[in-house]
């Protein structure tokens, strides 16, 4: 996090915003980390694209990028698509930055819903895209009553929705977005990732970022924050789990994704995490679907 | 013992709320002990639900105080609660049945979440105990348990105000406010709540402050009767006396209203 003064292709500032701007957001972030869970109101900035295509998430990681950091970019845990070339591509014109799609090489992530597979370590900073950053907006519609709730730590109405799920569905059918509370105060949503990041989140060595540009609000985990998912005694806490490993490089116990191979109902689950499969792959493992390229290319 | 019996639960002093120059209501002065039921009856317009909102402390008085006495025994004004405070009682000690029930109801919430959401604010986290007590209490309100996961908006006008009260009981609330609970029902209905209402009162213990045009209703709930007229209170005394032997002509022409059939 260096001063950005140094400009970059086309006239731009550095990484695009102008320094004013970077210093008030800092500063929104400095305060998000200080008070873990707590969502600090920001004046976010328009920025070259639409609204809900992570223009949170692009004006922290534009706050935070220094020249040496190396950046990399997810959306829904893969590095080739459209969201995550783009604003890769954008970072690279307006800061200049080196750019991976490899997890270990990465100082700055900034990701659309999954956390990577492979386990960040110190010094990495994780930045969430943030639709709705709301855990209780669609419990109670009131701006000026949520903020009140959170002063108070007034939160039983989160459990009486999972109390409707468990009447309704026999179990908290809540699998995305799922509601956890910050060091034993804040209540807070994890953005739309699935449920099964949840315990990445639980004592992450990394700095976690979360930045809602339409709802103009920011808020952080620091490294080793308590993270639990809520839930009843009775009820507990359960990630997604998969019946089968990933089809193309065998890896279990990670978020797959299904993919359609055929108009007769064939489909295959393959890792979600791009990077984390290719690894994977690279080093010989493969799944039912996949024999080896490498093998094939060596011979 | 001796000290739930010689300190009143709710004590308002001199209390009165203006809306600028018109009064709300003005020099209301009574203390409720624990297990005792005052309706305050008057006309539409006579400051009965500005008194109300006085007493659970939801508008701020413009002049006077209420005292309430804590469950760890200290008399406290309510107007010097906290926020965070004051809602812990509302969702501990009080009760607040609404005449339109969709007010006191989540009305997109079964009828086993609205139960148990009093249970789930104050640090409930067991689900088969919160679902066990939304029962029992759905049961004691003479609502049929196998309905619990039915929302309100598919219960019947009675239905609704039990589950309301069912809602409110279900912390063990040692004071609870009803507005016009009765109001908008038919008869039949009326009656039943009526009788439900009597029933919990005396086997709880409960302290209710109750607030009807109705005077059936302060007949048969309660020990106390205010008759409110233009903000203030006229006449005050026990039920049957201000029922039978009314000394205000507007109490008497209040008491005279009353068809006979």
């Amino acid at each position: 996090m260096t001063a950005s003064t140094a400009t970059a292709a086309g006239g731009y500032a550095f990484a695009y915003l102008d320094d004013q701007t970077k210093r008030m957001i800092r500063r929104a972030i400095l305060k998000a980390i200080a008070i873990p869970g707590h969502q600090v109101p920001f004046a976010a900035r328009d920025m070259p694209m639409p609204y809900g295509w992570g223009t949170g998430g692009i004006q922290v990681t534009a706050a935070i990028l220094g020249p040496a950091d190396v950046l990399k970019v997810i959306d829904q845990g893969a590095d080739d698509t459209t969201n995550a070339v783009s604003i890769r591509k954008f970072f690279k014109t307006t800061a200049n930055v080196a750019v991976t799609t490899r997890t270990t090489e990465a100082t700055v992530i900034q990701t659309r819903h999954r956390i990577p597979e492979t386990p960040l370590g110190p010094g990495q900073i994780l930045v969430y895209q943030v639709p709705i950053p709301e855990p209780l907006r669609f419990l109670e519609p009131r701006e000026t009553e949520t903020r009140v709730m959170h002063a108070l730590a007034d939160y039983g109405l989160m459990h009486v929705k999972l109390y409707e799920d468990i009447a309704t569905h026999g179990r908290i059918a809540k699998t995305y977005a799922y509601p956890v509370k910050v060091e034993g105060r804040y209540v807070m949503d994890p953005s739309p990732t699935p449920k099964f990041d949840n315990p990445k989140m639980h004592l992450s060595p990394a700095l976690q970022l979360f930045g809602a540009g339409r709802e103009k609000r920011i808020y952080a985990l620091p490294p080793f924050t308590h993270v639990v998912s809520l839930d009843f005694e009775d009820h507990p806490f359960e990630p997604t789990r998969f019946d089968a490993p990933c089809a193309l490089c065998g890896a279990t116990g990670v978020y797959l994704d299904e993919v359609v191979t055929d108009d007769a109902g064939g489909r295959m689950f393959v890792c979600s995490d791009t990077d984390h499969c290719e690894t994977r792959r690279a080093e010989g493992h493969h799944g039912t679907e996949w024999a080896g390229e490498a093998t094939e290319a060596t011979a | 013992m001796t000290d739930t019996l010689s300190t009143p639960l709710l004590s308002a002093e001199n209390l009165g709320r203006d809306y600028g120059a018109r009064i709300g209501c003005r020099d209301v002065a009574f203390d409720l002990f624990e297990g005792e039921v005052l309706a305050i009856v008057g006309e539409s317009g006579s400051g009965k639900s500005t008194l109300l909102n006085l007493l659970s402390g939801q508008l701020a008085p413009t002049a006077g105080r209420v005292a309430y006495r804590m469950r760890d025994g200290a008399t406290r004004d309510l107007g010097s609660l906290s926020e965070a405070e004051r809602r812990f009682l509302f969702r501990t000690d009080w009760g607040f049945v609404h005449q339109d029930a969709t007010r006191g109801l989540r009305m997109g919430v079964s009828a086993g979440g609205n139960v148990g959401e009093r249970l789930m604010a104050v640090g409930e986290r067991h689900y088969g105990r919160i679902r066990a007590a939304a029962e029992d209490w759905l049961g004691r309100v003479e609502i049929d348990t196998t309905r619990i996961d039915e929302k309100p908006t598919a219960y019947s006008g009675g239905m609704r105000q039990r589950l309301q009260i069912a809602r409110n009981l279900v912390t063990a609330p040692r004071l609870v406010f009803m507005d016009e609970p009765t109001g908008g029902l038919d008869v039949s209905v009326q009656a039943r709540l009526l009788d439900l209402v009597r029933g919990l009162v005396a086997d709880l213990g409960l302290a209710v402050i109750v607030v009807t045009h109705d005077l059936a209703v302060a007949r048969l709930l309660s020990h106390r009767t205010m008759v409110m007229k233009d903000g203030r209170v006229i006449e005050q005394g026990l039920t049957d006396r201000v029922l039978d032997d009314p000394r205000e002509a507007y109490t008497q022409l209040l008491v005279s209203s009353i068809l006979q059939p």
